[in-house]
């Protein structure tokens, strides 16, 4: 009780509770400081040749992030949200290498997979209630092992590789791997991808229907039910949303580098909850922000470079993103208190 | 003149579930401006009796009628067309969210065309606060979250927005039960704003001073049965009382009571 009342007074006084209680501004203020933070001490950090080499990592991971953070405000996790982006681009490269079919087909064809995963993890999450922790981690472990298998067997090596020999090649490295050189740096357009993924997700998610029952799917879906929400659809589409976000990175880091490894993206579904939880989505669902999603990835990006630019040892990243996501969650704990507590 | 007429009303209503009989020969009417509260114990058939009215369960004999006219509502929505709202003591709303996306949940106002069709904001808010306004909440700020309000300001949230739906009766499950002396009062004051706007009010609670209060009509139910239906003229708050005490059974539990202390000081003798 006492907690309470001493977090809830002080934000109140400043008159600023909206500003201070919005789910993302504590990861967009906690990306300021870690801005600071760097730019202050590594000169090469704040040149623009920097900035691109940390906006790069922090706009792949911030375009999963946004679909994982939609999820989870939605209630639900997605495990192989990370190994999605090594599924599709091994679809869409295995097929093109293999039958020189456009590549452009080659990736609606990894699209239409993508999204069959996703509505397999959204039908049985749905339909049987199991934890989708569980669900997904099935998926996810059986997409891993797929990875390797398949590859192994029609390409007999554990990459996709020569994807730039495929037809249509050009046009689609043009859309989703170019890059735009301003001064000494050299931005890649996945910067625009991720920008563009977070704009759209944040309007969907204050200012339409569809990102009203988002919340409601996950703060109360007996309520929301009640009041005719369709909760079972919207999880189902938003479990669909991961899905597409791992073939959109996916397909972007395949044009990139002309090849897939079967190993890529495994162990970054849990990157992605980070940066989720510390754009203030709540586990239990029902609040969060997906530009606080976006922001947390930015955090990521810039703590990764950031420390190789102070000549730390790497090491050092898991124990800051360790102490990060707890502050977050505590942070979170707490403005979710303060949010029911009963002013009257 | 339709004050007449009740919009909805019992005649011998029963309900048994297999050979167990949860309702007998239940009969009471609601009418548009008034309260009839539905009084009892656990177990006494409140439940039972707004699930028939709510349309989750059918009466096996008896009869409903809506504005004179024999029906049976087949499911929650069609009592729910006619205008028959519940709201039970969650009341479907979400803390975390704020006042106006939780008053539009489910039936949001949009603008626009599809792909870019989104909620009509303003819309909604002052639809949202004005609601509320006409039940006596004047709240500064529909972006206020839920969870920030007292029980009485939810309650007034649920009922607005049954009644901007279409509501004509609002059936109310034991709504003061989990809330401290001020806030019930809260709600029975919104009850009383909802009543004075022609709602019809049904309400299901345990505890008769609340029922006396705003109530114009009562009915009392032991165990399935009807122990009376009273007009307020007919009934006062003691007699209300006695009766949900059931009586006999009241007699006999302060005779247990009065003799405990003598009980344990035997039992310290012997010890």
């Amino acid at each position: 009780m006492a907690t309470n009342v001493s977090i809830a007074r002080p934000l109140e006084r400043w008159g600023g509770v909206r500003v201070f209680a919005h789910p993302g501004s504590a990861a967009l203020i906690g990306a300021l400081v870690v801005l600071v933070f760097f730019a202050a001490q590594s000169a090469p950090f704040r040149s623009l040749g920097g900035i691109s080499n940390w906006l790069d990592p922090a706009s792949l991971f911030g375009i999963s992030s946004v679909f994982v953070a939609l999820l989870m405000i939605g209630g639900e996790f997605d495990l192989s949200a990370g190994v999605m982006t090594a599924s599709s681009g091994l679809v869409a490269g295995l097929i093109g290498t293999q039958t020189g079919l456009n590549i452009w087909f080659c990736l609606l064809l990894a699209l239409v997979f993508a999204v069959c995963i996703g509505l397999l993890n959204g039908l049985i999450v749905v339909k049987t209630s199991l934890p989708s922790f569980i669900v997904t981690l099935g998926t996810f472990l059986s997409l891993q092992g797929l990875n390797l298998g398949v590859t192994k067997l029609v390409a007999h090596q554990v990459y996709a590789g020569g994807i730039d020999q495929v037809s249509g090649y050009s046009s689609a490295h043009a859309v989703f791997a170019s890059t735009i050189d301003i001064g000494s740096g050299s931005f890649p357009i996945s910067i625009v991808w991720w920008l563009a993924v977070t704009a759209a997700a944040a309007w969907l998610l204050a200012r339409t229907r569809f990102g009203n029952w988002i919340f409601s799917a996950g703060g109360a879906p007996l309520a929301a039910r009640s009041v005719g929400v369709p909760v079972r659809r919207t999880k189902i589409l938003l479990f669909v949303g991961t899905a597409f976000s791992g073939w959109l990175v996916g397909t972007i880091e395949a044009m990139r580098l002309a090849a897939v490894q079967a190993t890529q993206g495994v162990g970054n579904e849990l990157t992605f909850i980070v940066a989720a939880v510390i754009g203030g989505c709540l586990l239990t669902g029902g609040h969060g922000s997906v530009i606080g999603a976006a922001a947390g990835a930015l955090i990521y990006g810039m703590a990764q470079q950031g420390i190789v630019y102070l000549n730390w040892n790497s090491d050092w990243l898991y124990l800051f993103l360790g102490v990060l996501l707890l502050t977050a969650a505590l942070l979170n704990h707490f403005v979710r208190l303060f949010a029911m507590q009963a002013r009257s | 003149m339709s004050a007449s007429i009740p919009i909805i009303e019992a005649k011998n209503v029963s309900k048994s579930y297999g050979r167990i009989a949860a309702l007998s020969d239940i009969s009471t009417s609601v009418r548009a401006g008034e309260v009839t509260c539905v009084l009892g114990d656990n177990g006494a058939g409140k439940s039972t009796f707004i699930k028939i009215l709510a349309g989750f369960h059918r009466h096996d004999a008896g009869e409903l009628l809506l504005d004179g006219a024999p029906v049976v509502f087949e499911n929650p929505r069609a009592a729910l067309d006619a205008g028959i709202a519940t709201l039970y003591q969650d009341l479907a709303l979400l803390p975390l969210m704020s006042v106006w996306r939780n008053f539009f949940l489910g039936r949001e106002p949009t603008r626009g065309m599809p792909p870019l069709r989104r909620l009509d904001v303003a819309k909604a808010k002052k639809i949202c606060l004005e609601e509320l306004r006409l039940l006596g909440i004047n709240l500064k700020d529909a972006d206020q979250l839920v969870g920030t309000m007292s029980g009485g300001e939810r309650q007034a949230v649920a009922i607005a927005r049954a009644i901007h739906f279409g509501a004509r009766i609002i059936i109310l499950d034991e709504p003061t039960a989990a809330l401290g002396v001020k806030q019930s009062g809260i709600v029975l004051r919104n009850v009383a704003e909802a009543r004075d706007r022609g709602l019809g009010i049904v309400l299901i609670t345990h505890n008769p001073r609340h029922a006396y209060l705003v109530g114009d009509r009562f009915l009392v139910l032991n165990l399935g049965r009807s122990l009376g239906e009273f007009g307020r003229a007919d009934v006062t708050e003691v007699e209300l009382t006695a009766l949900m005490a059931g009586g006999t059974e009241f007699d006999e539990l302060r005779t247990a009571l009065r003799a405990a202390p003598q009980q344990a000081q035997q039992a310290q003798r012997l010890g």
